[in-house]
């Protein structure tokens, strides 16, 4: 087996017997960035030296019997996450410029772990898409390709698409993500990894450029369950400098992996079913709770009634939020400008300069949903059915452990499909964005394949700061399925 | 109640992005179909229930009201497009 291959538990069992060491597992997936980043363009920046130097550090330490948690392991960040010293663009030409004098939290306890960084991953720009075709610095293609039409590039879902597609296609033995609307679940069900989403708090957000504050989750992604759990280990945990950050003990979530799904109740959301959903969605779906039920979970039927009022929801919320947040694009204090006839034509200038159609997109919608005179037609009524979405989840709570739905309504689709509707392209996040508007964690594990080849995934929501749970449920289903499968392009 | 090429021209002046008025008529199209869209929260009975703004679900924090970080004005100017000792630098905005 090649060293791009090892999962993050074996790599590390394989560093601490000294089978190789932490220089050469980080050559291994530079050399394999080299050879397919210009294919894939999962980076948008490649710090091979830096990595180099953090492998180097690493080896040194286990040479001392010092064994941190991520002590050499190659990790790939969302370019959304800032990271001292190394050009953070958040996916958008306003930011090309962009070099942060600090370092996000999470990104921060990665490195405290020992974690090795290779690079920032392409993204959509500031996190706003499902496809990674918004980014400013080109799409990314999807490591996976429809068996009967090699030609065909397809997308990696969005907006962590190249975090995604680098785990995907062994690049990187795990990286981080965020998950606004689905940015973490989606891409891993249309890469055939697992990605997490852990409880609105678990892990902060300082440090990482703001998108929608109420509902930005950044979370893990791995190419198993248990590599998850050991990132979100090092990635979670309380932080004074994050007012939402959650002050409550993290638990031993690779401990939670081990854990049996007998007696758990597993809540089966009937609402979770779209016209025109891929066949085989349905069927794996009920794959899924089959595997569930022979592994001893007791399966239950419950309604979360107003689901479909989610994403229209979140289409007020969320752009309210970016329009407020993404005002500090001014070309002021950092980031491009443009020359103007006065402060406010370079304002102008520079914002229409620097942000693509979708953000700007946004930043309208949200302009007008707060505006005088429509802020109670639209964002007071968006934030009363976020309370009830809320409800629908508490309430199924009250008699299950966990919800198992599909991620996604469909498999990976190809460059340039959904671009014409707007609408048509949200419509993608239809199960991922319940999830995020109530907080309650959530996680995508690959269970099978479509009849195109294409990797499809089953997603495992919990109750609030109850991780645990979902890794014990994600790691059943992982179990059961047995995914196997590879992506044709992959190091 | 659709929005008119005026209307975008207004919230684009708010929100401080220069569209050319070729533009505008596309805009208005792709906002109204997201408006549109978006008015199906009309069907929902939201009598009695109270907005939750955040996902948050306990109280936030306090902390002492002292500086606890600052003191390094380069940090903080590294990446301004421009600058004129310690402040960031723009047009002439009072005659």
């Amino acid at each position: 087996m090649t060293l791009t291959d090892l999962t993050i538990v074996a790599a590390r069992d394989g560093l601490r017997a000294r089978d190789f060491n932490a220089r050469e597992l980080t050559e291994a997936h530079l050399a394999a960035i080299a050879a397919l980043n210009s294919r894939l363009n999962a980076f948008i920046t490649v710090t091979g030296e830096r990595a180099l130097a953090q492998a180097d550090a690493a080896d040194e330490a286990l040479a001392r019997g010092e064994f941190a948690p991520l002590a050499g392991i190659p990790l790939a960040i969302k370019d959304l996450f800032c990271t001292e010293g190394v050009r953070t663009t958040a996916g958008s030409r306003i930011l090309e410029p962009f070099v942060p004098p600090y370092e996000s939290t999470v990104s921060a306890n990665l490195l405290r772990d020992g974690a090795v960084f290779l690079g920032k991953a392409n993204m959509d720009e500031f996190a706003m898409g499902s496809s990674n075709m918004t980014s400013a610095y080109g799409p990314v293609a999807n490591p996976w390709q429809r068996r009967q039409d090699q030609t065909a590039l397809l997308v990696p879902g969005g907006s962590s698409g190249g975090s995604a597609a680098a785990v995907s296609a062994r690049l990187a033995m795990g990286a981080t993500g965020t998950d606004t609307g689905g940015s973490i679940r989606q891409p891993a069900s249309f890469c055939g990894i697992v990605g997490m989403k852990p409880t609105y708090g678990r892990c902060s957000r300082w440090g990482v450029v703001a998108f929608a504050s109420s509902l930005d989750h950044p979370g893990p992604f791995a190419r198993t369950v248990r590599d998850c759990a050991i990132l979100l280990g090092s990635m979670a945990g309380h932080d004074p400098k994050d007012s939402t950050s959650a002050d409550i003990p993290v638990p031993d979530y690779v401990a939670a992996c081990g854990r049996s799904v007998k007696g758990m109740r597993i809540g089966v959301p009937r609402e979770y079913r779209v016209d025109g959903m891929q066949g085989e969605i349905e069927t794996l779906w009920q794959q899924g709770l089959a595997w569930l039920r022979d592994a001893g979970a007791e399966l239950v039927d419950v309604s979360l009634p107003h689901t479909k009022y989610a994403l229209p929801a979140y289409y007020i919320v969320a752009p309210a939020e970016a329009s407020s947040n993404l005002a500090r694009y001014d070309g002021v204090r950092f980031g491009l400008r443009e020359p103007g006839e006065d402060l406010r034509d370079l304002y102008e200038r520079t914002r229409a300069a620097g942000f693509g159609a979708e953000v700007r997109r946004r930043i309208l919608i949200g302009t007008y949903v707060l505006s005088a005179g429509y802020y109670d037609a639209y964002y007071l009524r968006a934030q009363k059915v976020r309370a009830l979405i809320l409800r629908d989840f508490t309430e199924a709570f009250a008699t299950v452990d966990a919800l198992v739905a599909p991620t996604a309504p469909s498999a990976a689709f190809a460059q340039g499909e959904n671009m014409d509707d707007p609408v048509q392209m949200y419509l993608n996040d239809v199960f991922t964005g319940p999830a995020d508007l109530a907080g309650v964690p959530a996680m995508s594990v690959p269970s099978g394949l479509d009849a195109n080849g294409l990797p499809l995934g089953l997603q495992v929501i919990g109750k609030p700061f109850d991780e645990e749970t979902l890794f014990a449920v994600g790691a059943a289903l992982e179990r059961a399925a047995g995914f196997d499968a590879v992506p044709q392009i992959r190091a | 109640m659709a929005l008119e090429p005026a209307t975008i021209r207004r919230i684009a002046t708010l929100a401080r992005i220069h569209v050319e008025d070729a533009e505008l008529a596309t805009l208005a199209a792709e906002l109204n179909g997201i408006l549109g869209w978006i008015e199906q929260l009309n069907e929902v009975n939201v009598d009695g229930i109270e907005p939750l703004t955040g996902a948050q679900q306990m109280a936030l924090k306090m902390r002492e009201d002292v500086v606890t970080d600052g003191g390094y004005p380069d940090k903080v100017l590294a990446n301004a497009p421009e600058r004129a000792g310690d402040f960031f630098a723009v047009p002439k905005v009072v005659e």
